[in-house]
């Protein structure tokens, strides 16, 4: 019985109890990524944004997801019903399953696989199903457009992406998100790779279906695209994953290129505070860079995304990865070697 | 085995679409995002205000043209006052004149605030609509202060204007152009120069200056087009022969020089709102021939005279000459006319109105023909569709 005890169930509460330290922030924090795009998009619009529910609107991410909750989900008939509804389950699972590698701080990951990288890019391609799945079985129009519109884009989105982290693995010589995190220990890699990052960014804008790359959604062209049948707790996941991941790939851009939990520099004041605030901080620039951009720009048309992926991202990250290693070579600087 | 039909993808554009201007339903057929057929379909929002304004006297019609084009109410009433006053042969006072051009400009500067503001929320651009409305909320606070109402103003009257201008309200719409070149400016940095904004419009849904003119274009789609027609210029009335202002021709003829004419028409009009309040003489801005415009009220208390003419224009209205007559006012979004048949009686025999966004909607299809579908919302967009005025 104690063997039963020491050597299944408490690593398995262990192991829940992390899991959950990790979701649950998440998802306040999700919930304060609304409220903070709606405050950031009103400052922007000249307005104020919620400030009634609660001390300055704080309470508002509640209201509204009590809403959400209490809304009746309505299964349009002519769909699919079982994929109508594992669509939504798949987006928000894929968001959360992919937090199990990212190091918060030194040694605070839940999962310190050696293929970290991998893995994230695994399930962040896989976050695509979710849409193409809602826009085929929602079998309407517009979300069957929405559909193809977010196949096309995520794909041409994935392939700079994977260059982009190339790039950085030449530099770190290792998978691991925390190795990757430690190489930036002298200097972070947005500025010596600072093209790549912008490139990074802006893939990430087009990966989580962001301004001005949201077409999948587009409001003013397909009223909401893969997710206009959707309603209640199935709009509320996918509303969910959707910000998840746009915090999963903030966190992303700070592990590859600000230097994860690493303070700007080792100095006193800078490095008593704990990694973890760095982190955090770090996201939250990289996510108000998010809500900046979709309170600037106009959004893109089908084409022309596809044609900044395919024939000006592409090209270019290829050739900064063989400009990479070809520097590293000639100077010796692998990592490892 | 038996070839197979490939039917076209059908989708249904509107009337319940965010992009759709009001009640617009589209029947789009697409291959692909590719758009093959517009066929716009109208009679959504009618109402009957032609065959109403049959059963109305004259005064009575004039709070049916703010409700036409809704955007920017007193250039509608315009048309058909100065129809009415063309068949009366009636003079109307100089300041009345001075004041329906000013009103009449700041109808443009809030039809095209609406316009390009919203048109760039089409495009994707969230933040311009919201500073526009800031701009067209002090506009629409000066038409409140001179008529009562913030939208449906009936100001406009057969023989002049209903009220003179109250105190204050030049200087505080002077101060109100002082400020408005800011945030023209604001705009421009966020949508003028932008790349994406740029690639989404330029030579998308192209009129070539034949074809604007074989489908009765007008107005700024026209004049995108390169031919500088304005009947501001062409044709003055009012005091437009005494105003300077230049009007703004595009080369183009695509949705980028549409919006771009539209935003330099903006500034036009804010010229000619300056001129207006400086130039505008002391004086009635009503006509005084009380067999029309009603008597001052003070004089009502002293006159029989003034309250018999105040009592028939209350009750009957006043009588128009047999006779027809065709006016047109360039309206914000174009040429918008007023045909009216009089038959000597208190109300008119016929009125047929002219709406510029219905010649404009009928060039939907073959504008986006070839295009995306995101370009189809666009090309809707640069038209300056409002259903108002299209269903009458």
């Amino acid at each position: 019985m104690a063997e039963f005890l020491t050597g299944y169930a408490w690593p398995t509460i262990l192991i829940v109890l992390e899991i959950l330290a990790i979701i649950v922030p998440l998802l306040v924090g999700v919930a304060y990524l609304t409220y903070a795009e709606r405050r950031v998009l009103g400052a922007i619009h000249l307005r104020i944004g919620p400030n009634v529910v609660g001390p300055w609107g704080l309470l508002q991410p509640l209201a509204d997801g009590l809403k959400l909750a209490t809304k009746e989900p309505i299964i349009p008939s002519g769909s699919s019903k079982v994929i109508f509804l594992m669509a939504p389950m798949l987006t928000f699972l894929l968001a959360l399953v992919a937090w199990a590698v990212i190091p918060f701080n030194k040694g605070w990951v839940l999962a310190n696989v050696n293929v970290g990288v991998l893995y994230l890019f695994a399930i962040s391609s896989l976050g695509v199903y979710g849409i193409i799945m809602a826009g085929w079985a929602s079998n309407s129009k517009y979300a069957f457009l929405g559909g193809l519109r977010s196949a096309a884009q995520m794909v041409s989105y994935e392939v700079s992406i994977g260059l982009v982290i190339i790039t950085v693995l030449l530099c770190v010589g290792s998978m691991n998100l925390s190795d990757i995190v430690e190489a930036q220990r002298k200097v972070w890699f947005c500025l010596p790779l600072l093209p790549m990052f912008v490139v990074f960014f802006i893939s990430a804008l087009a990966e989580t279906n962001r301004p001005p790359f949201d077409l999948p959604e587009g409001e003013s062209e397909l009223v909401g695209g893969f997710n206009v049948e959707y309603s209640s707790m199935p709009f509320a996941l996918f509303f969910l994953g959707e910000y998840a991941n746009m915090i999963l790939m903030s966190g992303m851009t700070s592990i590859l290129f600000l230097g994860g939990w690493l303070p700007p520099a080792d100095i006193a004041p800078l490095n008593w505070i704990p990694g973890v605030v760095w982190f955090a901080l770090k996201i939250a620039f990289v996510l108000f860079l998010f809500l900046w951009v979709r309170g600037t720009l106009p959004r893109y048309r089908y084409d022309q995304l596809m044609r900044l992926g395919w024939k000006i991202f592409l090209p270019f990250s290829l050739i900064w990865v063989i400009l990479t290693a070809g520097f590293l070579v000639a100077f010796d600087l692998l990592p490892n070697a | 085995m038996a070839e197979a039909q490939i039917k076209p993808f059908t989708l249904n554009f509107g009337p319940q679409h965010p992009a759709a201007h009001g009640v617009l339903r589209l029947v789009m057929e697409m291959d692909g995002e590719i758009v093959e057929r517009a066929d716009p379909h109208i009679g959504l929002l009618h109402r009957g205000t032609e065959k109403l304004i049959e059963h109305k006297t004259y005064m009575q019609a004039v709070p049916y043209f703010d409700r036409l084009d809704y955007v920017a109410p007193m250039n509608q009433e315009h048309a058909f006052v100065l129809a009415t006053e063309k068949l009366l042969g009636l003079e109307v006072p100089r300041r009345g004149q001075f004041v329906r051009v000013l009103f009449c400009e700041i109808g443009r500067v809030l039809n095209h605030l609406l316009n390009c503001t919203t048109f760039a929320l089409d495009v994707g651009a969230m933040t311009p609509p919201l500073w526009g409305f800031e701009q067209r909320e002090i506009l629409m606070e000066f038409y409140e202060r001179a008529s009562g109402a913030r939208l449906h103003a009936a100001y406009f009257r057969v023989g002049g204007v209903h009220q003179d201008l109250p105190a204050g309200l030049a200087e505080d719409i002077l101060a109100f152009c002082d400020q408005f070149q800011g945030f023209l400016d604001d705009m421009n940095n966020l949508l003028l120069g932008n790349r994406i904004f740029k690639q989404r419009l330029v030579d998308i849904g192209v009129v070539s200056a034949e074809e604007a003119i074989a489908w009765g274009f007008t107005g700024p789609c026209l004049r995108a087009s390169g031919i500088p027609w304005d009947l501001r210029k062409s044709q003055p009335y009012e005091v437009y022969d005494e105003l300077d202002f230049d009007i703004a021709v595009g080369k183009t003829g695509d949705c980028y020089s549409r919006y771009v004419c539209r935003v330099l028409e903006m500034q036009e009009s804010i010229k000619i709102i300056r001129q207006c309040i400086e130039k505008m003489p002391e004086g009635p801005v009503l006509s005084e021939d009380h067999k029309v415009a009603p008597p001052r009220r003070g004089e009502m208390k002293r006159s029989m005279e003034a309250l018999i003419n105040h009592f028939k224009l209350y009750t009957e209205g006043h009588h128009v000459p047999a006779g027809e007559v065709y006016t047109g006012v360039e309206a914000p979004k174009g040429e918008f006319g007023v045909y009216l048949v009089a038959d000597g009686t208190n109300k008119p025999y016929k009125c047929k109105i002219r709406a510029p966004g219905y010649a404009h909607l009928q060039g939907v299809d073959f504008m986006s023909k070839g295009h995306m579908l995101a370009d189809a919302v666009a090309i809707i967009g640069s038209l300056d569709i409002v259903f108002g005025e299209i269903d009458r």
